[in-house]
Formats: C-alpha cells, structure tokens, sequence
C-alpha cells in the first residue's frame, strides 16, 4: 500500500498519538455495531464511537495543518500502516466480550476525562478548543462504562467472572498511559499538553470508586506492556487497519 | 406555495453591509437542525456569528454540539444555499470549535420547539453539574410528570438519552446537558 512519511515533530507526534488512540478505539467500539447485547448498549457503543471519531477528526485536520505538508486527515488515518500509528496499546486489542469492551472503555475514558479537562488549559488555543468539548463528552463515557463496570462486577457470577478475566487481561495495558518520553516532556514544559503524572491521581480516584462498588480488586502493578506509543504495536493492529483501510487499498484515492 | 426565497427580501452585493448581513443572518437562521427539523440552528445555539468579510463576502461560524455529529456537514451547506438564495452571494462558513457548545444557548423559543416534538428540554443552566450524574429531574414531554427514569444514556442521536415516563408509561427522548 501507499504510505506517507509524516514529519513528527513533537507536538504533531504527541497529536497524532491522541488521534490514533481515539481512532483505533472508535473503530473497536464500532464493532459492535448490531451485535450488542441489547439495542439500548447498540446505541451507546456507537454514539461513544462516533464521539472518538469526531475527536480523532479534530486532532488530525490539526496534526496536518501543524505539519505543513498540504496532507488532509483522511490522509493521515488511511496512509499509514501499523508501524507508523501511535496510539496505546490497549485501544487496539480486539474487542472481545462485552465486559471486555466496557472496561477498556472505562479505563481509556478515566484518563481521558481529566487528561482533557487539564488540556483546557494549553497554551495552545486549538487544543484548548478541542479539550473543552472533548472534556464534556469524556463524562458520558465514564459515567457509562463506570455504571455497567458495577452492573458487571456485582452482578450474577458470569458476569463477575467475565469482569475479572477482563481485568486480568487489561491490566498490563494501564501503565502505557501514564508514559512520558522526550515529545511529552516538550509538550509539559511548553504548557501544551499536560503532564500525565498529574492525570494519574484522578485516574487512579475514578478506578477506586467504581472498582470499590463493583467489588472489584485493584490488582498489584506488575510488568507493563509498552511500545504502541513509538509504533511497536501488537499483532492486532495490522488486522484492524486492513479492514479499516481497505477501500483506500483497493481503490486508492478513490472518492464519491 | 410560497418559497423561501419570496419570504426573504433579495439583497444584492454592493447594498448596505449592515442590510446584507441581517438578511444573511436571518436567512441562516432558518436553517433547521436536518436530525431535529422542529429546531433552528439558531435557537440550538449552532449558529454562532453572521458577518461581512474585509472582501465583501459574508461569513458565517457555526459550532458542533458534539465533535461527532454527522450533520454538520449538511447544515454547512444548508447554510450555503439559504444565503446564496436570500441573494447574499454564497458566503464562507467556518466550523468553530471554540468556545465550546452547550445546551446553555438553547434559547426559550427552542426549548418550546424541543418540547412540541416530544423531546423534553435540557434544564435550563444546569450543564456543568448535571454533567456529572446528579441527576436532576427531567419532565415527560407527554404528561408532564417528573416521575422519569433514564433507560440509556445514549439515544438515536449523540444528543439525546432514552428516558421512560412512570406515570403516563410513554419513553422519550431527553436532550441531554452538555
């Protein structure tokens, strides 16, 4: 396929980084688009989707104006592969079950909601622009996931036990957002973006809450999985962008 | 049958500036919300600035109510034409991110229209907190009993929750504070 070659500088790598988790968990979530367990979660899955899609438009029309290269934001989701997108690991995982889907929405919405709420204040005024409605549209998505992660936890012993195997599996992914290499490092220092060592706190205080009414353990932090960030992905992001991308492979450029 | 380009008064180019963006402010006002077709844009709150560019064309900013929201494309270009056919000329519309929508600028005339649709209003200045789960009560459009509850936070339009009235038994959808 036809790739690009974007110039990261720092602060279009750390957009892009927003973009792709945002997109590449949209496109998780979209998934379940009729086949969710009851209309009403059909319906919410999907507006949760689309609310990360606008976002990841937002950041990507921005990310190409920032580069300066004349490319276009369907440029930067549909011409680059897997090594060359940023997001965190845990937003391209497949979807799995249902209990599954939900605390990975919940974890990813927990960092996202103070993480947006802080950008309010960048000193950059088209991500501040960009945080003030993402910020509002991150609540839902805590309130939600939160809400069903409860229903799960507390629920009947299949539910509980599906809600512990999906703990296990997402807990390793957690660290990764939390990361900060020499781009974020720019980024804080220029007061562009905030430090995530200061999301972690909310973070940590939302998981407690909900966790504490679900019943849920908070487990230990183990060994962290890391490398989406710098395009080190799993086997199944590759996969997901060949469906994602595949209109764009087949008839390159193609437009109606 | 008369049309909307009757009902507006043409103005041509080269007339007074502050005529031309009246009627290109009141033609843009018209436009409806393509998912909520009871509602102007301007009462929703959408249509944010109507003015007359430096090169004589006019300029309009709009706003999402959510980032996400699949008709704001159409309600650019609905936009387009209404002023294009009040005979403004065809004007730039900008989509406007900042400051950021909220249920707030829904003016009383909308929250009316919202309501004859069946769909019952935000509360009034109630964005922030009601943002964070207090749940503060929400009237059924039908009868008008508070005795609601919430069956998804999520309805058939990123705007809207799903929400069924105890008393009169009839669900609902409910703009939802932003």
């Amino acid at each position: 396929m036809t790739t690009i070659a974007v110039a990261e500088t720092p602060l279009v790598l750390s957009l892009l980084r927003l973009a792709d988790t945002a997109l590449v968990h949209s496109h998780r979530l979209s998934e379940w688009c009729g086949h969710a367990p009851m209309i009403e979660e059909d319906l919410a899955l999907a507006n949760f989707a689309l609310d990360l899609l606008g976002q990841a438009r937002a950041l990507y029309a921005y990310a190409a104006e920032v580069e300066g290269a004349g490319r276009t934001e369907d440029d930067l989701a549909y011409l680059r592969d897997a090594p060359q997108y940023r997001n965190v690991l845990m937003a391209e995982l497949p979807r799995g079950d249902f209990a599954f889907t939900i605390l990975r929405g919940l974890f990813l919405s927990a960092w996202a909601h103070p993480f947006w709420q802080a950008a309010t204040g960048s000193t950059d005024t088209q991500i501040a622009a960009i945080a003030a409605k993402a910020e509002k549209e991150a609540a839902y998505h805590v309130r939600h996931t939160g809400e069903w992660t409860i229903r799960l936890g507390d629920g009947t012993d299949e539910s509980r036990r599906r809600m512990l195997a999906a703990l296990e599996a997402l807990w390793p992914y957690t660290g990764e957002l939390f990361e900060a290499d020499a781009a974020d490092r720019a980024m804080i220092a220029a007061g562009v973006l905030p430090d995530p060592a200061r999301i972690r706190p909310a973070w940590e205080a939302t998981i407690a809450r909900v966790f504490d009414e679900a019943l849920l353990p908070r487990p230990a932090d183990g060994w962290m999985q890391t490398g989406g960030r710098s395009g080190r992905h799993t086997e199944h992001l590759g996969h997901m962008l060949a469906v994602m991308q595949h209109l764009q492979r087949a008839y390159p450029g193609c437009s109606w | 049958m008369e049309t909307i380009t009757q009902r507006i008064e043409p103005v041509t180019k080269g007339a007074d500036p502050a005529r031309l963006v009246e009627a290109a402010r009141a033609a843009a006002a018209r436009v409806v919300d393509p998912e909520i077709p009871t509602i102007s844009i301007a009462d929703l709150g959408v249509l944010r600035d109507v003015r007359l560019g430096a090169d004589g064309v006019v300029e309009i900013d709009i706003t999402p109510t959510y980032f996400g929201c699949p008709a704001m494309r159409l309600i650019a270009l609905e936009v387009e034409a209404a002023v294009e056919r009040a005979g403004c000329g065809r004007p730039r519309v900008n989509l406007v991110l900042s400051p950021a929508w909220t249920t707030d600028w829904i003016t009383q005339a909308g929250r009316d229209a919202l309501l004859e649709a069946g769909i019952a209003p935000p509360p009034p200045a109630a964005s922030r907190r009601a943002l964070f789960g207090e749940d503060t009560p929400v009237a059924c459009p039908n009868c008008g009993s508070h005795d609601t509850i919430l069956i998804s936070e999520f309805g058939s339009t990123a705007c809207k929750a799903l929400r069924r009235c105890q008393s009169c038994g009839e669900p609902f959808h409910a703009f939802k504070c932003l």
